[in-house]
């Protein structure tokens, strides 16, 4: 049952198309990842999603509700964590936190002294002293403070150290396990790889690709290590190889996940010393949906 | 040393271009409003005999107070425009250096972007260099088109070497507080801190020389405004107080780049403290947090409110005792018969106050803007608030916060006034009168409240509203303007009591229009996008 969706969002800023028409689904018990390079939109799909943008066309529902005409009771039911943490320098981080989770409407103490503990972090300093981290983790132990039906993090973890991501990791897939739904926006590939059970892509405004990792590395190329008695002549010249390298004896190309017969078939004529295919990681993925967004120039 | 200020020319050449239209806007509109003056004096006021009447009117506690000393047996143009103008001038070039200095250190240091430019090859004190070069450059060229400006209007008591002087002292006046703020900026933690401390200091000035003015001579000689009209342009020319200000300036200049050099960025020279773990109850709100962050603020604003009351209840006594011996006077100002002259002031002094009264107000709702562009409103509205509960937190504040402010300037004036009048004052005489401005500040809420709800961009305009208000009432009562253009305020529309009669209607009308004005921001600010 999908509990977040959106349909054919678009967004204006003045004359600029920030989005074009983005759909995305989020079920409910699933973590869904939201990756795409800078300035690709994911931010302002998150806003609107929100309701602090309002789309210029295009629908977004989260428990069915309209994210603009019903924020507020939409946002009874759901925690957020922006990007960029901007608070109060004169308050603490203590102080922030209960607001937050008051403003919420639910309030359990246990559970704040448990996260501020596993996050190891001080709320008795004023906010102007944290550091990036440190503000980060006053928006993620209000977020994880509450039970929420669906979490929405934007790049919750860009400050964080590696232990802190760990433990944010956990709450995820704690709250997962609790029935909970995620969007997770993020550039941290590893994480996404870890967490989500669904990804979308989205570059200038558009979801390139969406759907299980599986699915999305079956549509894609493998990575082949390879080492022959004889030379591979014409290999680069079959349909399906990418990106040949030769490195002392070995040769490391890509093949398309429907050319893989023929390629075995052509390499095995060659006599194999050794084969190694690997999955391609999102890495992979991604770098080609970059690459070529940069070739294109990339977003402003 | 010099490495300190490495690249301080590029940061100046920064500083002009990012904010030349601000700077020409502060320099032109000074300049502008320096050189009109002398020459609506001179249609107002053709004859030696009808400035002499003028001197008269002026010759009393009230506008001492108000504008200063000045040798009032030689009025001539030149004299009357440094009596009437130059203080005033004075402490709006003072404002404009606070500001500026503010904007270019603490808040940028605040906003993080002093540290990326920190991180370049650039000296530790080359921002603070670059900002001070581009203020004294800035007032230089102020005194100077002032100076030029003057000189050529061909009146004939407006001569070269006064109008020399009174651009030296305009420039000198802005340098100094521009020092003043950079050392502020050393001191506090925030921009508010600054911005703050620096207008206190200046309002404290004006104040003190007011007082000293009136009464205790020695006030005035401690205060840097109580030096500007020592200078006596166009009659002695003294140039003394002008050192004496640049020396003051290289105090707070010298202080200022050693406690910048000392410093870390990003704190004061006041330690933090450690603070509350847990929210107290008040603040677990949007209406709490809306009054916890504006506690300070508001606190600040209510003692200066009560002293500028005090201040101007203060020179009541000395008042009516010059109104007695002098005839023409009471020719002149009862014309209405029945009232007396204490009450003619109360009558100006009013509008003044409210309209000073309605500043911290108007602050209190373009502060939720300010909030959205320091990125902090999605934290509440991605919770369970709605754009309209966020809005009324601070509007209530906002509301509850005028009626407050024009209540404790009037209840000061009040209270001081009846202290030093013989037979005292009658308190609803006074606080009735001022009562009467609110709704023309709520008018003044709405209309924020409309920028806020639609173009917060644009909400600037608002403050220029209430200066154009303050111009067309505070001057137009010196040069007798014609009645419309006070009218093309809400304050105008307000009737001056005590003198005037009580009128209901446009105190209904303004009541109903501020409704409107805040309802229409409210629907907008439901539809507009918030930024972050
Ligand atoms: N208020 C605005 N006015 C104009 N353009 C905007 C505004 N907000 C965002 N944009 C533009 O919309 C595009 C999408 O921005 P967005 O913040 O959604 O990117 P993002 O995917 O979150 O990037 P990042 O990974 O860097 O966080 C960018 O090109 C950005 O410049
Ligand atoms: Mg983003």
């Amino acid at each position: 049952m999908s509990i977040l969706k959106a349909t054919n969002l678009t967004k204006k800023f003045g004359d600029f198309k920030a989005l074009d028409g983005v759909n995305i689904e989020v079920n409910e018990g699933e973590v869904f990842g939201f990756i795409g390079p800078n300035g690709a939109g994911k931010s302002t799909t998150i806003r609107i999603l929100l309701g602090m943008l309002k789309a210029t066309s295009g629908e977004a529902k989260i428990f069915g509700k309209d994210v603009w005409q019903d924020a507020v009771d939409i946002h009874k039911r759901i925690a957020y964590v922006p990007g960029d943490v901007n608070l109060w320098p004169n308050l603490t981080g203590g102080e922030v936190i209960d607001l937050f989770v008051k403003l919420r409407g639910g309030n359990n103490k246990n559970r704040r002294e448990e996260l501020i503990e596993r996050f190891n972090f001080d709320p008795s300093k004023k906010c102007r002293t944290y550091s990036k981290g440190n503000r980060q983790k006053v928006a993620l132990i209000a977020a994880l403070a509450s039970e929420a039906e669906i979490y929405i993090f934007d790049e919750p973890t860009s400050g964080l150290d590696p232990l802190m991501e760990r433990v944010f990791q956990e709450y995820v897939l704690e709250a997962k396990q609790a029935g909970s739904s995620v969007l997770l926006s993020s550039h941290i590939l590893s994480e996404v790889e870890k967490l989500c059970d669904r990804v979308g892509i989205i570059r200038q405004g558009k979801i390139i690709e969406s759907g299980s990792l599986n699915d999305m590395r079956h549509l894609t190329r493998s990575n082949m290590i390879v080492q022959t008695k004889k030379p591979m002549d014409g290999l680069a010249q079959l349909s399906g190889v990418h990106s040949v390298e030769e490195t002392g004896d070995e040769t490391i190309f890509q093949v398309d996940t429907d050319a893989m017969e023929s390629v075995i078939e052509f390499v095995s004529r060659h006599g194999v010393i050794k084969l190694e295919s690997a999955p391609p990681t999102l890495e992979d993925l991604f770098m080609r949906h970059y690459e070529t967004d940069a070739q294109s120039g990339g977003d402003s | 040393m010099s490495e300190r200020f490495a690249k301080t020319g590029l940061l100046t050449r920064f500083i002009l271009k990012r904010d030349r239209f601000r700077l020409s806007l502060w320099v032109i509109g000074i300049w502008f409003f320096t050189i009109i003056v002398p020459l609506a004096f001179e249609s107002l006021y053709p004859s030696q005999s009808e400035r002499d009447m003028m001197a008269d009117t002026m010759n009393n506690p009230a506008m001492i107070a108000m504008v200063g000393p000045a040798d009032l047996s030689n009025y001539t143009i030149g004299v009357m425009t440094s009596h009437q103008m130059l203080l005033i001038t004075a402490v709006v070039v003072g404002l404009m250096s606070i500001l500026l200095v503010t904007r270019y250190t603490r808040t940028d240091e605040e906003d993080g972007k002093l540290e990326l430019i920190q991180s370049l090859p650039v000296g530790r004190l080359s921002t603070l260099n670059a900002t001070i070069i581009v203020l004294v450059v800035t007032n230089v060229i102020l005194a100077v088109i002032t100076a030029i400006g003057l000189s050529v209007l061909g009146i004939e008591s407006v001569d070269v070497s006064g109008s020399i002087l009174y651009g030296a002292t305009l420039g000198a006046t802005g340098i100094l507080f521009a020092m003043i703020t950079a050392f502020f900026a050393q001191i506090t933690e925030s921009s508010r801190g600054t911005i703050g401390l620096s207008i206190t200091v200046l309002l404290g000035a004006y104040l003190l020389r007011a007082i000293g003015d009136v009464s205790v001579e020695a006030l005035s000689w401690i205060s840097p405004l109580g030096w500007v009209p020592m200078t006596e342009i166009y009659a002695n020319n003294d140039w003394w107080p002008i050192f004496l200000m640049l020396g003051l300036a290289i105090i707070f200049f010298i202080a200022a780049y050693y406690f910048n050099s000392i410093r870390d960025l990003g704190s004061g020279m006041l330690p933090a403290r450690k603070g509350k773990i847990h929210a107290s109850r008040s603040l677990q709100s949007p209406i709490g947090l809306a009054f916890r962050l504006q506690r300070t603020g508001t606190i600040a604003w209510a003692v200066g409110m009560i002293v500028l009351g005090a201040t101007y209840g203060s020179v009541f006594g000395d008042l009516e005792s010059f109104f007695e011996g002098n005839e023409i006077f009471i020719e002149m100002l009862s014309i209405d018969g029945g009232t007396t002259y204490t009450e003619q002031f109360i009558a100006i002094l009013m509008v003044i106050v409210a309209l000073f009264a309605t500043i911290p107000p108007i602050m209190n709702v373009i502060k939720l803007y300010n909030e959205e562009k320091k990125g902090r409103i999605g934290h509440l509205l991605s919770r369970s608030v709605s754009r309209y509960q966020l809005l009324m937190s601070f509007l209530i504040i906002s509301i509850i916060n005028a009626f407050l402010m024009v209540s404790l300037t009037a209840i000061g004036l009040w209270a001081a006034g009846d202290a030093v009048v013989e037979g005292g004052l009658d308190f609803w005489n006074i606080y009735g009168a001022a009562l009467a401005y609110y709704p023309a500040m709520l008018f003044f809420i709405g209309l924020a409240v409309l920028f806020v709800g639609f173009k917060p961009r644009f909400s600037s305009i608002v403050w220029i509203y209430l200066f154009f208000s303050f111009i067309v009432l505070y001057f137009g009562e010196l040069f007798q303007f014609p009645e419309w253009i006070g009218k093309l305020s809400p304050f105008g529309h307000i009737p001056g009591m005590p003198i005037d009669e009580f009128e209901l209607l446009p105190i209904i009308w303004l009541t109903v229009g501020a409704m409107l004005l805040m309802i229409i921001g409210a629907l907008g600010y439901r539809r507009r996008d918030i930024q972050e």
